[in-house]
């Protein structure tokens, strides 16, 4: 109900406003996943379809000093009923002054360095329905306040409204086994989603290095999954718990080298941890007497709770390779290895993308599992290797 | 007695190149170059780049351009990309320093992730286009040693004629050839040679108007690559200066802000 009235409320501010000066942009994507395997779960769909629009309306005024952003997502995906869903992506008002900046609304930051998880990225909730990979996120209503300094900026920040964290259906692949039910999702807060978050970053860039340190307060955007019992089977519930976490994150740009760190330390009631992700991108300019240019990624993933951990990553290895062609049809590749540093647990991801003509964009995704270890939380994605051809006209 | 030092101050005075080494004369020039064309303040621009490769098949980006006059040290400047389609609200800023590596970040809209990223690559070429990073990049004097090689005539105007040798070891370039009008100390041609000394590029620039009754801005570049074949095209249009920028136009907030 309160999504109808904001969609509406959305509606009026965009037609209200002088449509020469709203500048429109965005996506259309069509999407097939192919399975090779039989799915663990008889219940999971094969080969799968899914098609996702994604608008976006911008309209700015007082020579820049203000602006409103609309951004609506939707997908229809033929097999699960979980990932055909909507969400606002953005729908926020910004002021911009010389020493501050104040956005209020739906919005979205990121933050962070590392590209085999994004661990002090904590503002937005994973939309982990669109892909695995955790990098698309659900819209979070905030205001945020940006002051600017000469020692750095400041970001402040008020989240009413949270986001549950979106897994795949009954029907859906990959996904966890046993499944996540969302009828049973649970909080430590009695008021629930409706507690209000708060949060805190300071960043700077000082010569060579970018730096960032940020605070959290409030609900945990990554549940605790308890096996439950729902309708005689046997699921994983959701439980957010209240937490603070403190965050570092870390990136030194030298010559080829971009040496990174990201750090968390997250205290809860129920569950405490330190993670940690840190390494090196070294890149070949310039390879075999071509303009393209192939990067070394390496990265350690720690998690003081060791085999235990409720992520397959907690005492691994990411080795990448990251090729970009610098091409006209502006061509890149990222091939990634995560393996276990004591058990046989690997995941292998490909990552590519090329430009067709000016308006579409191809992109392919390939994701293998390969989980003879014990890591557990690896071990459910098993049978659910894919490919992925995903076209989108972009406007 | 007098009147012989006399004259002599006077010959010195009416050609003060009369004794100076060629490398001297190279340098004088470029210093009054970078002399002439100081105190532009800011300035904006939108840009048309024209891609053809050797079948003389086309594609076409807008970019919007913003820089800032940094005395002392090299610009900032920022880049907004408005095609090709999926690249939109992609923007790249750029602090260019003489004397270390400049500082590059580039801000990515589908995942709001502002990146740092190495900017010993200078030698890469720019949007995929035949323009590098450094053809593309403030041009500061101290960035070349150089050499005057010649005055001769370019398409009827009086020219300079300079070789400069990029001082940066991470140059694409082992020298580059520099046609300068005499009369507006701007280039219309420019040779790049690359690590092996063959000829690699050719820049023509053409179109120049003159600003605020003193800045000169060409309106067209047109770099060919001898060695592919293929041709990148520059449209420049709407140059704006006096826009009352400042650094906090040009820091990582605004660079999330670029439209």
């Amino acid at each position: 109900m309160r999504k109808k009235r904001l969609l509406a409320t959305a509606f009026m501010l965009v037609i209200s406003l002088p449509a020469q000066s709203v500048s429109w942009r965005g996506n259309v994507t069509v999407q097939e996943r192919l399975f090779f395997q039989d799915p663990a779960d008889p219940r999971q769909h094969g080969n799968n379809f899914s098609v996702a629009a994604q608008p976006e309306m911008y309209h700015e005024w007082a020579d820049g000093q203000q602006s409103v952003s609309f951004i609506p997502f939707a997908r229809l995906d033929q097999g699960d009923d979980e990932r055909t869903h909507a969400d606002i992506r953005e729908l926020s008002w910004s002021y911009v002054a010389r020493e501050y900046e104040w956005t209020v609304g739906i919005s979205k930051v990121y933050w962070g360095v590392t590209e085999s998880q994004h661990l002090v990225d904590i503002i937005n909730q994973t939309d982990l329905v669109e892909d695995i990979d955790q990098e698309e996120k659900l819209g979070q209503p905030m205001a945020k306040l940006t002051l600017i300094r000469d020692w750095g900026t400041v970001d402040l920040f008020v989240l009413p409204g949270f986001r549950e964290r979106t897994f795949a259906g009954v029907k859906g692949r990959p996904r966890v086994i046993p499944r996540v039910e969302k009828d049973l999702t649970s909080y430590e807060s009695s008021q629930e989603g409706r507690h209000v978050d708060l949060a805190a970053r300071w960043s700077h860039a000082i010569g060579d290095m970018d730096i960032g340190l940020s605070w959290f307060h409030g609900t945990s955007r990554t549940p605790i999954l308890n096996p439950a019992q729902y309708n005689g089977e046997i699921v994983l519930a959701p439980f957010y718990q209240i937490i603070d976490q403190a965050g570092l994150d870390v990136q030194l740009t030298r010559g080829s080298w971009l040496w990174k760190l990201e750090a968390i330390n997250l205290d809860g009631n129920y569950v405490k941890y330190k993670r940690a992700t840190g390494g090196f991108e070294y890149t070949f300019y310039g390879i075999a007497n071509s303009a393209a240019d192939l990067g070394l990624v390496v990265e350690y993933l720690y998690d003081s709770r060791g085999e235990l951990a409720t992520t397959p990553f907690e005492d691994d290895f990411l080795t990448g390779l990251r090729l970009t062609l610098n091409d006209e049809q502006s061509t890149d590749a990222l091939l990634g290895v995560i393996k276990d540093t004591h058990d046989d647990s690997y995941l292998v991801s490909l990552e590519a993308n090329r430009r067709i003509g000016d308006s579409w964009k191809l992109s392919i995704q390939a994701s293998k599992f390969l989980a003879d270890g014990l890591d557990q939380s690896l071990k459910s994605f098993a049978e659910d290797d894919f490919l992925q051809v995903e076209l989108g006209y972009y406007f | 007695m007098k009147k012989i030092l006399l004259l002599l101050l006077l010959s010195l005075s009416i050609s003060p190149a009369w004794a100076l080494t060629a490398e001297e004369k190279g340098l004088q020039i470029a210093q009054n170059a970078d002399q002439r064309d100081s105190g532009w303040g800011d300035q904006k621009q939108s840009l048309e780049m024209i891609l053809r490769n050797k079948q003389g098949q086309e594609s076409r980006r807008q970019i919007r351009g913003r820089s800032l006059e940094v005395t002392g040290d090299g610009d900032k400047s920022m880049s907004i990309f408005d095609t090709p389609a999926d690249v939109k609200g992609t923007a790249f800023l750029s602090f260019t320093h003489v004397n270390k590596p400049d500082d590059q970040w580039l801000y990515l809209p589908a995942l709001k992730r502002v990146k740092r990223i190495a900017s010993k690559n200078k030698s890469g070429p720019f949007m995929g286009s035949e323009f590098a990073f450094e053809d593309m990049s403030s041009q500061e004097v101290d960035k070349y040693t150089y050499k005057w090689l010649r005055d001769e005539k370019l398409d009827g105007k009086d020219v300079y004629v300079i070789e400069r040798v990029p001082v940066d070891k991470n140059s694409g370039y082992t020298r580059q050839i520099v046609w300068s009008d005499k009369e507006i100390d701007q280039p219309l041609k420019v040779e790049f040679y690359d690590r092996k000394n063959s000829l690699l590029k050719t820049l023509v620039l053409s179109g120049y108007k003159q600003y605020l009754g003193k800045y000169w801005r060409p309106n067209k570049m047109d770099m060919n690559n001898h060695q592919s074949g293929k041709s990148t095209q520059l449209l420049f249009t709407d140059y704006s200066f006096n826009n009352g920028f400042t650094d906090r136009d040009f820091d990582r907030n605004s660079l999330k802000r670029a439209r």
